[in-house]
């Protein structure tokens, strides 16, 4: 089992360095999937995490400029490993002055992840820091637990509003209650919506549009109208769009009707897709 | 502006809390702004330490600290009998520690191959540690040294807390920094306090802070901090030959349990031994003259470092070190 990349280009490393931050807010242990052309991250829905499942994907060539891996066998051509996110972002944010930053799979004392990075200096000296990410390797028995989620036909699909104005409209509201409802239509229209007995409070986005649907029939089948509605844990919705700290290039909200709401992101070439189960 | 004035009475040790002292120049820029002069005296009869702030417009500040006569200590150290000496501007320091978590309490520092002078975080050996720290080191280049006096392979680990508290102030005042220090070797076992040394035209300033005991056996490791530079100085990182994790796979995938990671025959980790416990050898001692001022060593035990390998097997510590001055504060 072997893995080795390097980057060299700083627009890149910043990128990749953008993606380490963000999944270090979305999942404090995360599972690394590297695949001879992607690398994913992973959190698969356990109790512990709420049933909050994250799927992010790059492809390694537009990070990359080398890239090596050798998985586990030549049929399983995969490797998996679990990390702390943390101690990745840590690492890469040495790594803003860098002139070129290596990943690799190593074993000193215990299995790592050794980021090195190559650091520009003012005088002609070369400063070198390394840095040792404990990993666990999954065994394979426990690939099947981490496969790409299917994502169900959604009853309603609609685009995002800016996430920034959700983030700050659903930390008020995380003051008054810990559940949240999100409701959207085929009408462009998207609610976030608590309930206590005191008071209800709704925010209403319009205008915010629908992506074409992949199902024609079910598309003409509903009411425009009709709210689609799934009531979850205020925190981690919370959570989720705290870890956006750039705009996405498209962002997706798919609602299965009291059964889980799905975020599908696009960050440039990144894909991240979340889901939040609804609250039982 | 200031001016010495001499006093009649001889000069005695005290202590004053420098939380109270730094509270009258709290604001530096308002200092600058307002203050005309400053004088700094001593009020014996009261034990008060008289700071007065002369200010514009005639107003004038007055704080009186108090202060405690204490003991004479004087901790012993002398960088000229160290054998290893390095030497750069602070601001090198200051952005080689950069990198290390701030929460991290020792950094090791020594002399890797090449003559790279490494970093590297100190992770206290606990046998029953499931959720392994990273790792953190910084290689730096002999060429961003002044002076670099050290052999290949040795290497002291101390509280990096006291570390960054002083590289800042040296940063501050753009001095160079100069480690003075010994490793514990045939002649001597005991660790030796490492001194940090900064001088200009006005001040002279020694950092002396405790350092770890290291074991005798030089782990083969300990060649191994810095990889071997190649001709155009990019550090050549395929060696790895002992870092192969086929062997560590081989190992998991043929063991039947699904917490794979743990369960590795060929990776054993020498568990703690019990040191023994060492009170603080130096304590803390204010002085006017900026001249000596002993650092506070982690209260932590002493235990033996393995410096790059835990997989060396564990020697039972030499004795506990000298007390050279008592914890003051133990006392009246």
């Amino acid at each position: 089992m072997k893995f080795r990349a390097k980057i060299v280009d700083t627009a890149c490393l910043n990128h990749f360095t953008r993606v380490s931050n963000m999944i270090a807010k979305l999942a404090k242990t995360c599972t690394l999937r590297i695949s001879p052309d992607k690398l994913n991250f992973i959190l698969s829905d356990k109790v512990a995490n709420g049933g909050v499942s994250m799927w992010c994907e790059l492809e390694q060539e537009n990070f990359f400029s080398e890239f090596q891996m050798e998985g586990v066998s030549a049929e399983n051509n995969e490797i998996y490993l679990e990390l702390t996110s943390e101690n990745l972002s840590r690492a890469l944010k040495t790594a803003q002055n860098a002139r070129a930053l290596k990943i690799k799979l190593t074993n000193k004392h215990f299995p790592c992840l050794t980021v090195s990075i190559e650091l520009l200096s003012v005088s002609n000296s070369s400063r070198v820091v390394t840095h040792d990410i404990p990993i666990r390797v999954i065994p394979r028995k426990l690939w099947k637990d981490l496969q790409e989620p299917t994502v169900p036909d959604a009853d309603v699909s609609i685009y995002l509003p800016v996430l920034k104005t959700m983030k700050s409209i659903v930390e008020k509201m995380k003051n008054i209650s810990n559940h949240l409802i999100i409701e959207a239509n085929l009408n462009g229209e998207l609610n976030l919506k608590i309930e206590t007995e005191l008071v209800c409070v709704t925010t209403h986005f319009k205008d915010l549009g629908n992506p074409p649907s992949a199902s024609e029939d079910a598309s003409q089948a509903r009411n425009p109208e009709q709210m689609a509605e799934v009531r979850i844990d205020i925190r981690r919705l919370l959570q989720f769009l705290a870890g956006q700290q750039v705009n996405p290039t498209k962002a997706v909200c798919n609602i299965m009707s009291n059964k889980i709401v799905h975020f599908d992101l696009l960050h440039e070439d990144v894909s991240l897709q979340y889901f939040i189960p609804a609250f039982s | 502006m200031w001016k010495l004035v001499g006093g009649g009475t001889a000069l005695s040790r005290w202590i004053c809390p420098a939380q109270s002292f730094l509270a009258v120049f709290r604001s530096l820029a308002m200092v600058e702004k307002t203050v005309e002069r400053c004088c700094i005296s001593l009020n014996g009869r009261n034990s008060r330490l008289v700071v007065q702030l002369h200010c514009r417009y005639g107003v004038r500040k007055t704080h009186n600290l108090s202060f405690q006569e204490c003991e004479s200590l004087q901790a012993v150290f002398d960088p000229a009998l160290c054998s290893h000496v390095l030497r750069a501007p602070a601001r090198v320091l200051g952005e080689a520690v950069q990198p290390f978590p701030p929460t991290l309490a020792e950094v090791t520092l020594g002399i890797g191959s090449g003559r790279r002078v490494i970093l590297r975080s100190y992770q206290e050996e606990e046998a029953d540690r499931t959720v392994k720290a990273m790792v953190t080191e910084m290689s730096i280049g002999e060429e961003d040294f002044q002076q670099l006096q050290a052999q290949e392979g040795v290497a002291i680990t101390f509280c990096l807390k006291e570390f960054r508290g002083l590289l800042t102030f040296a940063e501050s005042a753009n001095l160079s920094l100069s480690i003075h220090f010994d490793v514990p070797g045939r002649t001597c076992h005991l660790p030796r306090p490492a001194i940090f040394a900064i001088k200009d035209s006005l001040l002279d300033g020694h950092f002396v802070l405790a350092t770890m005991s290291e074991s005798d056996l030089r782990s083969p490791e300990l060649h191994r901090l810095a990889p071997p530079l190649q001709a155009h100085s990019t550090p050549h990182l395929d060696d790895f030959a002992n870092d192969d994790i086929d062997s560590y796979m081989i190992a998991m995938e043929t063991t039947a349990d699904i917490e794979g990671s743990r369960a590795v025959p060929s990776v054993s980790f020498s568990p703690g031994h019990q040191p023994p416990a060492s009170p603080g050898p130096y304590s803390e001692d204010n002085d006017t003259e900026p001249s000596i001022e002993p650092g506070t060593p982690p209260p932590k035990k002493f235990r033996s470092l393995f410096f790059g390998s835990i997989l060396a097997p564990a020697h039972s510590p030499p004795g506990p070190s000298p007390v050279l001055a008592e914890d003051s504060e133990g006392e009246g």
